[in-house]
């Protein structure tokens, strides 16, 4: 006899046994398994599917786009899309300015939200409360709300009257990285209240026996951060940095704002059907793109533009995830 | 007794050391939140004119009427801001049970699971700032929807089931339609819930399994567990995630309402009429947020 037929045989007996119990239990695993594998198949497949159609989108030829009966699968292949969009957006001179830049400024604002983090966490000082309430409230303002006083504010940059003091008049620094950078290091760049929250939620679970030994062993107040709480602390900065480089990266309000002067990938993609028209218009092609065409050249804009980011998602995967999860989020 | 001296103490000394740490976080909020808030407030109830001559901007008071204006005399902007709304209340509840739907499905053990919240969590990176805009703009997907549809001469499940669920007039029908409207947008639920998908998660596993087992000893079937346990000890989450969703939602870079104002900054340069729209908006948000908070923080359970 062989071995399955004797576990079966097994379990027929203890079938019997319960009085059919286990057979209908059993079943009714196998059924309940069958049905969330679909499901979780099924929303998987939703959230995909647009990155799937994109990809397909992308290698077709233009004929191929008005073509009904072609699905996903292009048939007549070409890369030459990627060359077009390439050249149109300056991708190369695009890509290396949003790394630059998206690495400035994560730097920068993690850096301030760690200290600020640390400083809610870890001491007692009059109306903490308070200033923990307008770190909520940053979080909660939308940006678009001081957006035109912020903007006329750095064009004639002048706090306290300082500037004007030294050189006679008001300094436009629209033009220039400055105002963004400066924005991130007051903590007031894109979604830096949130920074702040999750890096205090995580120093506050540190336990404080580690901080007294250092000070018994003579550390002082900041090396202590600097060489104690910091290093613990590494993985919710990652994290932390990972959310600011890839927001950074995608985001178009503070780009249109700040940095309108530099190629971004941000920009350029949003205008990509725009200079798509002019491109045909000028080759003397067409006087403007079909839809299916415009469309086809974005998607394949909008996957140059995230290769980078889904690389790093590949490889961080864990550092986006588990640091959210670990931080303890409480009200 | 020791003679004290004049020194301080350490309390003091560690709201000294404390300020100094959060000290970028004043600055930059007194520069670039408080006075810029207090600057769009003003405009809200002025004209303001650029005027470069001057050194900067001049604003002239004229009381509500630019409130009056962005509500009674603006074409679009009362439309925008109901439809957006309205969009709110019915996306809220519907990414909430989404998310806590998937969570708990993701909280069970099977093969790939690692995989499956990778794929779940991957819009929060990749459908953001500019992606999202996009998105919606994808007519030719709409397109070929519509070709495909009249092609195969054939109607889905959904619409013939809408077709006979949905009467004009009854309660019953606005209530389908209200579901048949959360089915049609369900792919823009499931990529707005990545977060509250991995809050709910954390919150789920901090649950102790000692409690499901004393349950289960006492006799509890699954679906008393889950209402009798597994609700109430996420229902602090709930309200996270409520106010999460709520921001995330008003702050979107597709949201319609935010892009009108910014035309009307950038393009119109009525920086006036803007400031009072997004301060319309933003009182909006807030009173919503604050009520749904006090209802709901009232149910929270909290366990320590």
């Amino acid at each position: 006899m062989s071995k399955k037929t004797k576990k079966w045989q097994a379990f027929m007996e203890r079938n019997r046994k319960s009085n059919g119990y286990l057979m209908r239990k059993t079943i009714f695993n196998i059924g309940y398994k069958i049905c969330r594998a679909i499901l979780i198949f099924g929303l998987c497949f939703l959230i995909i599917q647009p990155l799937l159609n994109k990809i397909s989108l992308s290698f077709m030829e233009e004929q191929d786009l008005y073509d009904s009966t072609i699905v996903s699968i292009p048939r007549h292949f070409t890369t030459s899309g990627y060359k077009l969009t390439a050249q149109l957006m300056k991708y190369w001179k695009a890509l290396g300015t949003t790394t630059y830049i998206s690495l400035l400024v994560s730097i920068f604002q993690v850096a301030a939200a760690t200290f600020v983090g640390y400083g809610f966490a870890r001491y007692k000082f009059p109306f903490k409360n308070f200033w923990f309430f307008m770190v909520i409230l940053v979080i909660i303002i939308p940006p678009q709300t001081i957006m035109a006083p912020l903007y006329l504010n750095f064009t004639y940059f002048d706090p306290l009257g300082l500037v004007s003091l030294f050189t006679g008049k008001p300094v436009n620094l629209i033009n220039t990285m400055l105002p963004y950078l400066l924005l991130c290091l007051g903590c007031m760049g894109l979604k830096s209240g949130l920074y702040i929250y999750l890096i205090r939620q995580f120093f506050r679970n540190v336990p404080k026996d580690i901080e007294e030994a250092a000070y018994v062993d003579g550390c002082g107040k900041f090396k202590t951060f600097y060489r104690i709480m910091l290093p613990d602390a590494k993985p919710i900065i990652t994290s932390c940095f990972l959310f600011a480089f890839v927001w950074q990266w995608t985001d178009k309000f503070y780009s249109q704002m700040f940095l309108r002067k530099y190629t971004l990938l941000s920009t350029s993609l949003s205008g990509l059907s725009d200079s798509l028209d002019t491109f045909l218009k000028n080759a003397g092609i067409s006087e403007k793109a079909s839809m299916a065409y415009s469309s086809a050249t974005v998607a394949t804009g909008t996957l140059m533009t995230i290769i980078p980011l889904l690389i790093i998602y590949v490889f961080a995967q864990k550092g986006f995830v588990e640091s959210l999860s670990q931080s303890g989020i409480k009200m | 007794m020791q003679k004290k001296k004049r020194k301080m103490t350490l309390a003091t000394k560690n709201a000294i050391t404390g300020y100094l740490f959060i000290l970028p976080f004043i600055i930059g909020f007194l520069l670039f939140m408080l006075i810029p808030l207090f600057q769009s407030l003003r405009m809200s109830f002025s004209d303001v004119t650029v005027n470069p001559t001057a050194g900067g901007f001049v604003m002239e008071f004229v009381k509500l009427s630019k409130y009056n204006e962005s509500i009674n005399i603006d074409p679009e902007f009362k439309i925008l801001l109901l439809e957006n709304l309205r969009g709110m209340l019915v996306d809220l509840p519907a990414t909430l049970i989404f998310s806590f739907f998937v969570a708990l499905l993701l909280n069970q053990t099977f093969k790939g699971r690692g995989f499956v919240r990778a794929i779940f969590f991957m819009p929060v990176i990749l459908s953001s700032g500019v992606i999202v805009g996009l998105e919606y703009n994808n007519a030719m997907l709409a397109g070929m929807k519509d070709v495909i549809q009249e092609t195969s001469n054939s109607s889905s499940i959904t619409t013939v089931l809408q077709d006979m669920l949905v009467t004009e007039g009854s309660q019953a029908g606005d209530f389908f339609q209200f579901i048949f409207d959360l089915i049609d947008h369900v792919y823009d639920i499931a990529i707005q819930s990545g977060i509250q998908i991995i809050i709910f998660l954390s919150g789920l596993q901090t649950i102790s399994p000692s409690m499901f087992e004393a349950a289960k000893i006492e006799g509890c079937t699954a679906w008393e567990c889950f209402w009798k346990i597994t609700l109430p000890m996420v229902s602090s989450l709930i309200l996270v995630n409520i106010i999460y969703t709520i921001i995330d939602y008003f702050c979107r870079s597709d949201n319609e309402v935010m892009e009108y104002i910014s035309e009307v900054t950038i393009s119109k340069m009525n920086y006036g009429l803007s400031s009072a729209m997004s301060w319309i908006y933003f009182v909006c948000c807030l009173l919503i947020i604050g009520i749904i908070s006090l209802i709901i923080s009232k149910k929270v359970y909290y366990y320590e």
